[in-house]
């Protein structure tokens, strides 16, 4: 067994530390670090400086502008990328919407849509959720009823991560209301100022706003739009579900993290001495350390499966339970470390006001309260355990 | 990156478990792991014919392995195969013997046993409070729960001599051995040592001792990956097929959850065995097994415990497999080294 990468890969990690060396701009990563909220513009910016360097759409065969990266390159591309406190890239577009056309979509559709999700022309949003189908997908009730070449959608659509910046949202919609519910539902793409949306805010649990519901009154939308055949859609989530479950351990945030967690512990002092030294802390850091080295190794051993024998496999599940649980670990490390300190609500005032404290301790508690959206979202944990009972332990 | 075993280790691994699947079957094993000697001493020979301890000691020592992954090969299959033999203190005793530069065709042929006897009643896994005193090449002192010292033909014993460690060889025959059986198989012994004569293998044994203590607790976390592998087999065999309300137990989602994260500890598990057998020899190897066996020791309790749960009343009953594996894994932490010891080494590197 061989645990490092070869000279390539090391040449190509190399190059890519070099490339966010001089090319994130520090503003963003300031924020990144400290778990600022980052506005459209913010995320744009990023955007288009990856799209310049042709590293935007990292999982995206070279045919359709994807740098044509291996399952491993790609991995290193966001470890490091998590290291350098770049934003996330906003996967909507590019990691859902992007595979599903080049796998489902029409000649068409990849001509007109792949490219202006590249240039940044659209912001494409997710319509999966709704208020009572979460998790269990197929008891989605939006309705898309043909009437001669288009289709009127009537519904509602919830959880739609960062939609108040999006122009456009994919849907999955209800055309047939009889036989299995897995088997009447359609992809249909629609453009966001068509008559008959609204688009509402949801303020989330720490006081920020990245989620929103959308409403359809009777939303007209050209049968062109749909993606597939009608009735295919379930084959086509299950397919996203699966894109987007890469990188779904999120080791890289997580390293990041517990770096930080171990500077803000030697920082924070408890009875005259760090907070790291002392022993019940230093147990639950070492706890939590343990477990992400062994998740890297978890996570590499799986790339390498898929490097080496296709799709990874339906042990991805595991990555999603135990990454996002030491994700929220750390979290909660953070926010405890700092005692009564993580308490103030933060607002744009406190960040950078030295007075009131490192600007990484004032997001401390509102990242802990966000983060707990992790073991929800992308199919909840108890989700994963179901998929894996039935893929990995055949029961 | 490369997660497969090299062609000669597959072969190995193979092999081994061929064996112990043929020839140390669950019935045999539960005959001869409980009664003195607490192994087979003819399967013994028949192990070490097959290469087995040649894959555990470096080409330089007359063995063609001895590295973090040969080392893991072997011991996986040892813990699937749920095998009570005293493999562990030959490996331990064939670093030491490497150290030392000594002869140790006896020990990779089989024909001579060895134990290592480093463990004391109030100093089970560190080397810092041992008490067994050296002196003009006699030593006396305890060793406690000395694993294979039951049927051992030498012993290598760690004492302090002056302000140092050292390592003695003493002939079993030469000192008093309590033995006796282990819980979960397989035997031990307690060696009382009064002005017991020794022959010194190792001045200044720290650095060596700490090497075979980290090769040993390496080669548990492999035999824990292995064992925590076969009962995870059972455990999904029996949800599988015992019915309860009319349908299989594998059914009911509270079981599922639970198996799940059973097989997730254990993909944890194995990922950090890999990684420590990866560090063998690197500077931050104590670290890595350090890391490894905390892990590890968790991991191996809750499958032990879940897969009881799980199976229900019959779990609790002698003949089944099921029991006996979950001893094992169980009693596989508080050998050099539980949890909270190595959490603690873990903890060390922190103070800056």
């Amino acid at each position: 067994m061989d645990l490092s990468f070869t000279d390539e890969e090391i040449a190509f990690r190399d190059e890519v530390r070099a490339f966010l060396d001089e090319n994130l701009p520090k503003d963003l990563s300031d924020k990144v670090r400290v778990g600022g909220e980052l506005d459209k513009d913010d995320m744009d910016r990023w955007h288009a400086i990856l799209n310049a360097k042709g590293w935007l759409a990292s999982g995206w065969p070279v045919e359709f502008g994807g740098p044509g990266w291996s399952p491993v390159e790609k991995h290193i591309f966001e470890e490091e990328a998590a290291r350098a406190n770049a934003p996330r890239i906003v996967p909507f577009g590019l990691a859902m919407l992007g595979p599903v056309l080049q796998k489902f979509g029409s000649k068409e559709q990849q001509d007109e849509i792949l490219p202006r999700i590249l240039d940044g022309s659209d912001w494409w949003c997710q319509g999966y959720s709704e208020p009572g189908a979460g998790s269990d997908l197929a008891s989605l009730k939006t309705r898309a009823v043909r009437d001669g070449d288009h289709y009127v959608i009537n519904g509602q659509k919830t959880w739609t991560t960062l939609g108040q910046f999006a122009n456009k949202i994919f849907c999955l919609v209800r055309t047939k209301t009889d036989g299995k519910p897995q088997e009447g539902i359609s992809f249909i793409l629609v453009e966001l100022d068509t008559p008959g949306i609204e688009m509402r805010p949801i303020k989330l649990i720490e006081g920020g706003h990245e989620v929103n519901e959308v409403f359809f009154t009777d939303v007209r939308v050209p049968v062109e739009n749909l993606v597939g055949e009608e009735n295919q859609g379930w084959t086509i989530a299950k397919f996203l579900l699966t894109h987007e479950r890469t990188n779904i351990a999120g080791v890289g945030f997580s390293m990041k993290a517990l770096e930080e967690l171990k500077a803000q512990a030697r920082r924070i002092k408890r009875g005259g001495r760090p907070l790291l030294e002392n022993p019940l802390f230093a147990a639950r850091v070492a706890d939590v350390e343990i477990e992400l080295e062994a998740m890297k190794i978890t996570n590499l051993r799986m790339l390498y499966r898929a490097q080496t024998q296709g799709q990874p496999g339906p042990e991805t599940s595991i990555l999603k339970i135990k990454g996002t649980v030491i994700r929220q670990t750390l979290n909660d490390l953070s926010r405890r470390a700092l005692g009564p300190a993580a308490a103030p609500f933060p607002s744009e005032e406190m960040f950078g006001n030295a007075a009131l404290g490192e600007p990484e301790d004032v997001y401390a508690a509102a990242k802990y309260f966000n983060n707990r959206k992790l073991s929800i979202f992308g199919g909840s944990n108890e989700i994963q355990r179901n998929i894996l009972t039935k893929a990995m332990l055949e029961l | 990156m490369d997660f497969s075993l090299t062609e000669d280790r597959r072969m190995l691994s193979d092999s081994l478990t061929r064996f112990l699947a043929d020839k140390y079957a669950f019935d045999h094993r539960g005959k001869v792991a409980y009664d003195a000697p607490f192994h087979d001493p003819a399967l013994w020979g028949e192990m070490a014919e097959l290469g087995v301890l040649y894959a555990l000691a470096p080409e330089k020592a007359g063995g063609f392995g001895g590295t973090g992954f040969d080392i893991t090969t072997v011991f996986e299959a040892l813990g699937r195969g749920l095998c009570p033999e005293p493999v562990l203190g030959t490996l331990m005793a064939s670093k030491l013997l490497t150290a030392a530069g000594a002869d140790q065709a006896g020990l990779l042929d089989g024909s001579r046993r060895y134990a290592v006897a480093i463990g004391e009643l109030d100093a089970p896994y560190d080397l810092d409070n041992i008490a067994t005193l050296a002196e003009d090449d006699k030593l006396s002192g305890r060793k406690s729960v000395v694993y294979g010292g039951n049927d051992a033909d030498v012993f290598l014993v760690a004492a302090r001599k002056g302000d140092a460690l050292a390592v003695y060889e003493v002939t079993g025959t030469d000192a008093q051995v309590t033995g006796y059986g282990l819980i979960d198989g397989g035997g031990a012994a307690e060696l009382f040592l009064d002005a017991t004569p020794g022959t010194l293998l190792l001045d200044d044994a720290e650095a060596a001792l700490t090497d075979a203590l980290d090769a040993g607790r390496l080669a548990l976390c492999a035999e824990a990956v292995g064992a925590m592998d076969a009962t995870n087999e059972i455990l999904l065999d029996y949800l599988r097929t015992r019915k309860q309300f009319g349908v299989a137990i594998g059914k009911f989602q509270a079981l599922q959850h639970r198996a799940v994260d059973v097989v997730t500890e254990i993909e944890q598990a194995r990922s950090i065995t890999i990684l420590a057998a990866s560090r063998m020899g690197e500077t931050d190897q104590s670290r890595a097994v350090s890391m490894a066996k905390t892990l590890t020791g968790r991991a191996a309790r809750l499958v032990a415990e879940e897969a009881i749960q799980m199976h229900g009343g019959i779990a609790m009953t002698w003949e089944a497999a099921v029991s006996h594996f979950a001893k094992r894994l169980v009693m596989i932490d508080a050998q050099l080294g539980d949890v909270d010891f190595h959490l603690e080494r873990v903890m060390a590197g922190y103070a800056a």
